[in-house]
């Protein structure tokens, strides 16, 4: 263990009742929906979105299964624009855009810069009711009024404000959800600006919390550009306003700018936090400090920045002039270079560390796997030319799962199996972890992969039925979704079993050394006995043989 | 945002002011960029109609638009000095500038109702004949009118029920001369509330 | 760490608010009497400029970033800057079509 100024954990020292054993002065239930812990409030978004997620993945192996042949095999046309609809409503807006930051910022970020709770904890707990009032307003926005929306999440104008679905409501059910995020990174910056232990300038922060700190600037300049515009849709739909009707002088394209000015930086909002947590994972699975510490930290403010410009790159087909297309074009092969940065210090870490391959570690290597094959495809059609070929093909559906979901979903599992003994204080089946996540990468590349030939080949994405040409790639990938579906299946049985009856785990099972691995797991209320005075930078790993004490 | 500190059951409190008012800063960030979106569809319907919107303006009464710019000028200097009398410990100095503020606020919202109902019975709202009649341009031109200032209204609103609020808790002296940051957000809120306004006006009431 | 806000408590005299009172108010007066001189396609961009004036004295006095922390005054730097960018890159679109 690293030298330590700090608090509990070492065996022998007597531990003390932790987060989850305290009396909170509330029973049952409220202990829990009432809590103000940024520990309780992790997990009550931990398990909101985890059923989320998992409805969202059941509805996208569904629609897989509706394309695994031409023709309708499973579903009726329109109940599958519903569904392909309330996929990316819920994957988007209720599991990758909170994600890492409302579950393992919420825990970690805290201890990780040494204070024992956020700035504003009752605000953290509203953002979460928020965050459960707009999943409440999507999913009953299924089964009232005009039907399930259609029309994809992207909301667009003019066919939100005309389609007879009930579209106003889940715009509504975002608008909350976006409040909620506005809420989070307002906390979280602020937390960073203020509570950090004494000693800890920004340079010694880890990476992860770098990371919050560029993703809460995203959350709170761009997320009110998408409320506002959600906003004007429903009024549009309500009032006989016409912002974005032809017939009244509106500009559809005008709604696509307003969507993507805040949806292309949203990208950031998921993939920053997942490229921090694979910062964290990193270092501590090489033994090794991180290559390029300033280059990291930088590169996430370089991207959070340099995102706010390029959303035109969405709209190549849309209309736009020319000149803004090879502007947009230009500065989006610009964001290309701090991501690159980023893998390359990732990949120098582990050059001759003395790597423990644990799964962590496989998650993080699947992520560099993922994002490297998502941005290269997103290379591709961030060029103008090119993309006027791929555009509404199922290649963007291959790219931005890709980048979505093999980024932030790799990180995302990958951070929850690093943290998991600190959250619960128990041990996972380590084996049987690694066989659910080889599941989980051989069917998420199977599944997705055959999206970029077909897509190559012409295939539209979002339509019902295609061309029996398509068959192969669909089939193909129709399967990789089972495998991918049962690998998810197991971690979760897997973590279930291990939270119930897994073996107690010491304070610091993968040696780490940042803040949140010298204190006991699961750690006390208030995190410190002592808040802690930094003298080092975050990654400094001491020689040492023995890994599990 | 700035309510952390009054939680006394909370184990985690301590107070920072600093820390509470760089909360309302960020989210004054966010309100900016809310509106911010809601100017960039004004700059550019204008640009794309650019008569329209100057027919359109004409019927804009710039008499009771410059009285409630001046109106909210004023509650913003009457907030701040609010601030200042209850950090000298003049509680009642500070109670008095608070109504005042709260007094104005009123009336801009006053102003707001009688020309919003002319706008109405001249057959000028969303849906009217009449303004379907006028063309896209000025349709355009009253939708973000309507929308705009609507929403700088219910800002307003959301203001004075802010000032309301700290202003029971000075009198009850929850904030005092040592404790008053939660009298800066609140005033903060307001200039925000003015500093919209302050675009809103020459946008809208000032195109001839 | 959390008190430090109390080492230097400013306290902005009154007559400094009446100042910057009259001056908004003189300004506004600027602004509705130019549109009596009908400048033409100058009177946007005059009444933008004195808005921007008046702006910026509401949040240097009003809102006390001439007095506060500097950090506050470079985040509002920072987010205007921002915002003023993407209204430029949104109007590539529209000047260019």
């Amino acid at each position: 263990m690293s030298d330590s100024v700090l608090t509990a954990g070492s065996p022998g020292h007597k531990r003390e009742p932790s987060y989850l054993e305290m009396d909170t002065g509330h029973k049952g239930i409220f202990a829990w929906i009432l809590a103000t812990d940024h520990k309780r409030i992790a997990q009550l978004y931990f398990y909101s979105m985890m059923v989320m997620f998992l409805v969202g993945a059941l509805i996208g192996v569904l629609i897989r299964l509706e394309l695994m042949a031409p023709g309708r095999t499973i579903m009726d046309a329109q109940t599958y624009n519903g569904f392909f609809t309330l996929h990316g409503i819920i994957m988007i807006f209720m599991f990758v855009i909170p994600g890492l930051p409302a579950v393992f910022g919420n825990f970690v970020m805290p201890i990780m810069i040494g204070a024992k709770d956020v700035a504003f904890p009752r605000v953290n707990l509203l953002s979460w009711y928020l965050y459960v009032a707009g999943g409440i307003i999507v999913l009953v926005s299924q089964f009232v009024g005009g039907g399930p929306p259609d029309g994809g999440w992207t909301f667009y104008a003019p066919y939100s404000v005309k389609s007879a679905t009930n579209i106003g409501m889940a715009a509504l059910g975002a608008f909350m959800l976006g409040f909620s995020s506005i809420l989070t990174g307002l906390n979280f910056l602020v937390t960073i600006h203020r509570l950090r232990a004494p000693g800890m300038d920004f340079w010694k922060m880890p990476l992860f919390v770098w990371s919050l700190y560029a993703t809460g600037w995203i959350q709170i300049l761009a997320t009110p550009v998408v409320g506002i515009t959600l906003v004007l849709i429903v009024f549009e739909r309500v009032f006989q306003l016409g912002f974005f009707d032809p017939a009244f002088g509106g500009d559809p394209i005008l709604f696509q700018h307003l969507f993507w000015i805040y949806s292309h930086p949203a990208v950031y909002i998921m993939i920053l936090p997942a490229m921090g947590a694979i910062s964290e994972i990193i270092p501590t699975f090489a033994q090794r400090t991180i290559f390029g510490y300033k280059a990291i930290a930088v590169s996430s403010m370089l991207i959070a920045f340099v995102g706010y410009f390029v959303w035109g790159h969405h709209m190549y087909t849309s209309g736009m002039s020319e000149t803004a297309k090879w502007v947009f074009s230009f500065i989006t092969f610009l964001v290309a270079i701090p991501s690159a940065i980023k893998v390359f210090n990732w990949i120098a870490t582990l050059y001759k560390g003395s790597i423990n391959i644990d799964t962590p570690l496989l998650y993080a290597v699947a992520f560099i796997f993922t994002f490297m094959i998502g941005g290269f495809t997103g290379l591709i059609i961030g060029s103008v030319a090119q993309d006027i070929h791929l555009h509404d093909t199922t290649f963007v559906v291959g790219h931005f799962h890709y980048i979505v979901f093999g980024g932030v979903g790799f990180a995302f599992f990958g951070a929850l199996h690093y943290w998991f003994p600190k959250i619960y204080g128990k041990m996972y089946n380590a084996k049987l972890a690694n066989i659910a996540w080889g599941l989980f990468f051989f069917g998420f590349n199977v599944l997705y992969f055959p999206m970029f030939i077909a897509g190559y080949m012409g295939m539209p994405r979002r339509y019902f039925d295609y061309l029996p040409d398509f068959y192969i790639p669909n089939l193909i990938s129709t399967m990789g979704s089972w495998f991918l579906y049962a690998g998810i299946i197991l971690m979760i049985y897997n973590l279930v079993k291990a939270r119930r009856s897994g073996p107690p785990a010491p304070a610091n099972p993968w040696n780490g050394v940042t803040l949140e691995w010298q204190i006991q797991s699961p750690p006390t209320y208030e995190n410190f006995d002592e808040i802690p005075v930094i003298k080092d930078n975050p990654y400094t790993f001491k020689k040492e043989s023995a890994r599990h004490e | 945002m700035s309510d952390h500190s009054a939680s006394p059951a909370h184990a985690h409190v301590h107070r920072d002011d600093t820390g509470s008012k760089l909360g309302m800063w960020f989210f004054i960030f966010t309100e900016i960029l809310l509106f911010g979106a809601l100017f960039i569809v004004y700059s550019v319907y204008r640009f794309k109609n650019q008569d329209a919107f100057h027919a359109a303006a004409l019927n804009l009464d710039t008499v009771i638009g410059t009285i409630n710019t001046v109106i909210l000028l004023v509650s913003s200097a009457t907030i701040a000095m609010a601030i200042s009398a209850l950090q000298q410990k003049n509680k009642r100095l500070a109670i008095i500038l608070m109504i005042a503020t709260l007094a104005l606020a009123g009336g801009f919202l006053v102003n707001k109702y009688f020309e919003w109902g002319a706008k109405f019975h001249h057959g000028l709202y969303p849906g009217a004949e009449h303004l379907v009649s006028l063309g896209p341009g000025q349709n355009q031109f009253f939708f973000l009118y309507f929308f705009m200032t609507g929403l700088h209204a219910f800002h307003v609103i959301v203001g004075m029920g802010f000032i309301i609020f700290v202003m029971r808790q000075v009198m009850r002296d929850q904030l005092t001369f040592d404790n008053y940051t939660r009298l800066e957000n609140a005033g903060l809120y307001w200039h925000l509330v003015d500093l919209i306004w302050i675009y809103l006006f020459p946008l809208f009431y000032l195109i001839h | 760490m959390s008190h430090d806000s109390h080492e230097e408590i400013h306290v902005t005299p009154y007559s400094t608010y009446v100042i910057i009172l009259s001056i908004l108010l003189v300004l506004t007066a600027i602004t509705v009497g130019v549109i009596l001189l009908d400048l033409g396609v100058f009177s946007v961009t005059v009444a933008l400029v004195v808005a921007t004036i008046k702006a910026a004295l509401v949040l240097l006095y009003f809102m006390h970033l001439k007095f506060d922390n500097k950090l506050f005054i470079s985040l509002v730097a920072i987010v205007f800057a921002i915002y003023t960018t993407v209204i430029a890159i949104t109007f590539i679109d529209y000047l260019a079509r």
